[in-house]
């Protein structure tokens, strides 16, 4: 059966434009999407993933490594041959225990034969793709902490057990969850890059296409994806253009400083977020095809980038998309 | 209007679900049984006669549930012992948890995720047993979202279960009759009516209405279809009552103009077939099978009426349901964290973590011995029995839940609650922490009752706490025995609760209700012995502007602190409480 196409996903327009931001520079840290169950959150990463052009990897080697990498990785890594794999897609169940997720001493091997071997764990089957959280919120506290390090370093750094490991580990972490069953730290909620908030469309016509889709896609999936295989190529073009042309994007002095005026507006705690609202909106230029960074770029991705930074006030109720929208009117009029 | 049918009994619709299930048991992942008894236990029989089920208890630990090296044969054999993973052995079936209600977020995750496989073939449907007395007692949402249909059994009669045609499973669901561009238009308006908002439901229900026309024999679908689904997988996940069905801005949205055409995939077939069944849908003799243009207002008053009658209260309570619970957090002792303990002999399993230094420590003695015993001088390595290896321990600290119990009558009770609202919000503003949950119980009136179910998330609380009732007598009894219920049951769950009780002390509805000042007296203190007995911790904030001897009475029967606090304020309350916890 084939992957529900990403490009048929119905509404969500934020979120896919999130996900597509994170996909052109993956050093935005990530995406957290809010949201009910069963608003498309996993279908739609797992669409994107599925979407990217395979990745070149060297040979054999169980860490992924990119050609150019070879031999950074704990394994021997020395084959000159390389292979295609396609973009990895983890999606990290609720139960993983820390060694499943970091990695952990290969207990048979050491039991058996004495031989200190490390066994790679989701981290290092995510190098280089998504890793998908469901439920973060009710992950452990410091399951979250470690996952969040090393989505931000780009390194998994294991020390236990005797054994001294390091490996690449660069993904865009997305995490989802429901604020109404428990609310993720604020520190935590701060490293994430980009976050957008999702609902079921609240349109009878969207609704019914919703089902349409749905139908249409489990009655005969290949023709189903065949029928949306244009739309997807243009996205995966956009995505490929993006992509080189992002180093190359300039950002003027005036757009930076639209940046700081409009954080000290919002009152968002710390740099962090200027960083990722600059980091943001280039992306954004870059998936647009702009050459500079404008104040319209900078004004497409402040929810997403600021939202999640706000301060929380118990008595202001006002929901933070909101005040992210008075402090543009009140910077840029 | 006229309802579409009669009342539909149960173990009617309990029967289509089965059926339905059976027919496409990967598109419909699977079903949610609430309520214990023979006709749940008849219904899992019949289900088992037909295709391979497997039983989960809530105790799986993961390595069970995802298999790997079975270390104790590794071991013994000298070789590795690779041992399929629960889940594995279950593709293709149906697993049956049992005491769904107590299955923790964590197996729940893992379960969901296997649900979630890409390849049907590979999928397994899973059918949740729910004993859950208290309307809060749910398996978790990440499960529930994912099976398609609900039946509550309890009390329903196992009468002619076992006679029940279960339809062998299509090939393809390209075989079921589609929904056309009306009825679709109809389940999403059922849908937005009754504010299901999960686009699995969505799809469940679409898929449902085909099925119900497939068993009954029809090429199209119908309205009784169209009525099943939304009974049997809309409603009982409604969060908010319909609107009335005279509502013009509803018509509007709701009637489009009739289509003479089926707009489905194969709806070129014009004249539906009469049904065959005769015996299964009761419905069906007062539905005319013709009739082309679904009625959403009838869909909704028929959703409507399947609403459980518990899940109302619920949503008259203004309460959302409850997620995967607790938050997460430390609510089991962990193996993972908290204070190291010394190892113990056991073997590494359900995230517990080998001891590698003490496992070879307890192995090195006897080696020569066990190379002598061995005979075979040629196998190198350590020779590692089973009872050398040791496993990590720690001990974390349960999380701490503070149920507060405001008493809302009389003319004071608007500033105190306003006071205790203020407490409940600058506590959970800082929950994250001191890992603290919250709960609140107001009692006023008659009865007591509960706002603010334990909860990590200011969200929830925020919206729970915007209309608090206040006024009437002082059910003092009720409010204690309700925090004594909750508080035994979060301690037995692993909670550490803290039981915070504002009031004066004086009561004056007794626990029948009736307004008598002295059973009413009686009534809260052998409530409060009953907190003692119980062994939960509190504290009984006096808070009359003239502090008497009636609360510090209340105070000693329930061996908790006593503190006269006549100017509580919301800072002074939160700090109170955060130096207790």
């Amino acid at each position: 059966m084939k992957r529900f196409p990403f490009s048929a996903i119905v509404a969500q327009d934020e979120m896919k434009q999130a996900l597509l931001l994170a996909a052109v520079e993956p050093a935005l840290g990530g995406v957290m999407v809010f949201g009910d169950r069963g608003t498309g959150k996993s279908t739609a990463a797992r669409a994107l993933a599925a979407l990217l052009p395979p990745i070149t990897a060297v040979e054999g080697c169980r860490f992924c490594c990119a050609p150019a990498d070879a031999g950074t990785c704990p394994d021997p890594c020395t084959s000159k041959r390389s292979v295609k794999r396609a973009v990895p897609f983890v999606d990290l169940p609720l139960g993983a225990t820390e060694d499943r997720v970091i990695g952990a001493l290969d207990l048979e091997r050491a039991l058996r034969s004495g031989e200190k071997r490390f066994e790679p764990g989701l981290l290092a089957k995510a190098h280089r793709g998504f890793l998908y959280i469901d439920e973060i919120n009710l992950l452990e506290d410091h399951l979250v902490d470690l996952l969040l390090d090393v989505a931000a370093s780009g390194e998994n750094l294991v020390e236990r057990e005797g054994l001294s490991v390091r490996h690449k580990a660069r993904f865009v972490l997305i995490g989802s969850g429901n604020p109404e069953e428990g609310e993720l730290r604020p520190q935590l909620l701060d490293r994430f890059g980009l976050s957008v908030e999702v609902r079921t469309p609240q349109a009878i016509e969207a609704r019914v296409e919703i089902m349409r889709r749905c139908a249409a896609h489990e009655r005969d999936s290949l023709a189903f994806t065949e029928e949306w295989a244009a739309a997807d190529a243009k996205i995966v073009r956009r995505i490929a253009r993006g992509r080189t042309r992002l180093p190359t994007v300039e950002t003027p002095d005036e757009v930076l400083y639209d940046a700081s005026r409009l954080c000290m507006a919002t009152r968002a705690d710390g740099l962090r977020g200027e960083l990722t609202l600059m980091r943001s909106a280039r992306a954004m230029a870059a998936l647009e095809g702009a050459d500079t960074v404008q104040r319209k770029h900078i004004i497409a991705v402040a929810p997403m980038a600021l939202r999640h930074r706000l301060r929380r006030d118990v008595l202001d109720e006002t929901g933070s998309t909101l005040r992210i929208e008075r402090a543009i009117a009140e910077v840029f009029g | 209007m006229t309802a579409p049918s009669s009342p539909v009994a149960p173990m009617d619709d309990a029967a289509l679900a089965l059926r339905a299930f059976a027919l496409c048991p990967s598109a419909f992942g699977g079903l949610w049984l609430r309520g214990p008894g023979p006709a749940r236990d008849a219904m899992i029989e019949r289900l088992g006669s037909a295709s391979r089920l497997m039983r989960m208890p809530a105790h799986i630990d993961g390595e069970r549930l995802r298999g790997g090296i079975d270390l104790a044969a590794s071991l013994a054999a000298g070789r590795s012992v690779a041992r399929a993973g629960f889940l594995q052995e279950a593709r293709g079936g149906v697993v049956v948890a049992a005491l769904a209600e107590r299955i923790t977020p964590a197996l729940a995750g893992s379960v969901a995720q296997a649900l979630d496989q890409g390849d049907p073939a590979e999928r397994f449907g899973l059918v949740l047993l729910d004993d859950g007395a208290e309307a809060d007692e749910r398996p978790p949402m990440s499960l529930t979202e994912r099976v398609a249909f609900v039946c509550n059994l309890a009390g329903a009669q196992p009468s002619g279960v076992a006679d029940w045609v279960l339809p062998e499973p299509v090939t393809s669901l390209a075989d079921l009759p589609a929904c056309s561009m009306e009825a679709l238009r109809a389940l999403a308006s059922v849908s937005l009516a009754l504010g299901v908002d999960s686009g699995r439901a969505l799809r469940f229900a679409a898929l449902a209405a085909g099925a119900s026309a497939w068993l009954d024999g029809r090429t199209s679908v119908s309205d009784a279809d169209l009525a099943a689904a939304s009974r049997l997988v809309l409603a009982p996940r409604a969060t908010r009552m319909p609107p009335p069905p005279t509502e013009p801005q509803a018509e509007d949205d709701a009637q489009p103009p009739p289509l003479p055409e089926n707009e489905g995939m194969d709806g070129n077939d014009g004249e539906p077939e009469p049904p065959s069944y005769s015996n299964q849908d009761p419905s069906q003799d007062k539905d005319r099978v013709d009739d082309k243009t679904p009625d959403p207002d009838q869909l909704i008053a028929a959703a409507a009426a399947a609403i459980p009658p518990g899940l109302l209260a619920q949503i008259a309570a203004g309460r959302s349901r409850r997620g995967t619970g607790s938050g997460g957090g430390a609510r089991h002792q962990s193996p993972l964290r908290g204070r190291p303990l010394a190892a113990r002999p056991g073997l590494p399993s359900g995230g517990a973590r080998l001891a590698l230094i003490d496992t070879l420590r307890a192995a090195v003695p006897w080696q020569a011995l066990r190379r002598q015993e061995g005979g075979d001088g040629r196998r190198l390595g350590l020779r590692i029995m089973k009872d050398d290896v040791r496993v990590r321990r720690f001990e974390a600290r349960s999380a701490s839940v503070t149920v507060f119990a405001v008493d809302a009558s009389g003319s004071a009770a608007f500033s105190r609650l306003a006071e205790a609202k203020g407490a409940v919000e600058l506590l959970l503003a800082q929950a994250y922490v001191k890992r603290t949950e919250v709960a609140l119980v107001a009692f006023r009136g008659d009865q007591a009752q509960l706002l603010l179910p334990p909860t990590r998330s200011l969200t929830r609380a925020r919206r729970a706490l915007t209309e608090l009732p206040g006024g009437g007598g002082t059910p003092l009894a009720a409010g204690l025995s309700m925090v004594c219920t909750l508080g035994t049951g979060l301690l037995g769950r692993g909670y550490t609760p803290l039981l915070v009780i504002l009031t004066d002390g004086r009561g004056n509805i007794a626990l029948d209700g009736s307004m008598n000042r002295a059973a009413a007296t009686d009534d809260a203190m052998r409530a409060a012995r009953t907190i003692a007995a119980a062994r939960l911790a509190g504290v009984v904030i006096d808070i009359s502007p003239r502090p008497r001897a009636e609360a510090a009475a209340i105070a000693s029967a329930m061996q908790a602190r006593y503190l006269p606090l006549p100017q509580a304020s919301a800072a002074t309350l939160s700090k109170v409480i955060g130096a207790l916890t």
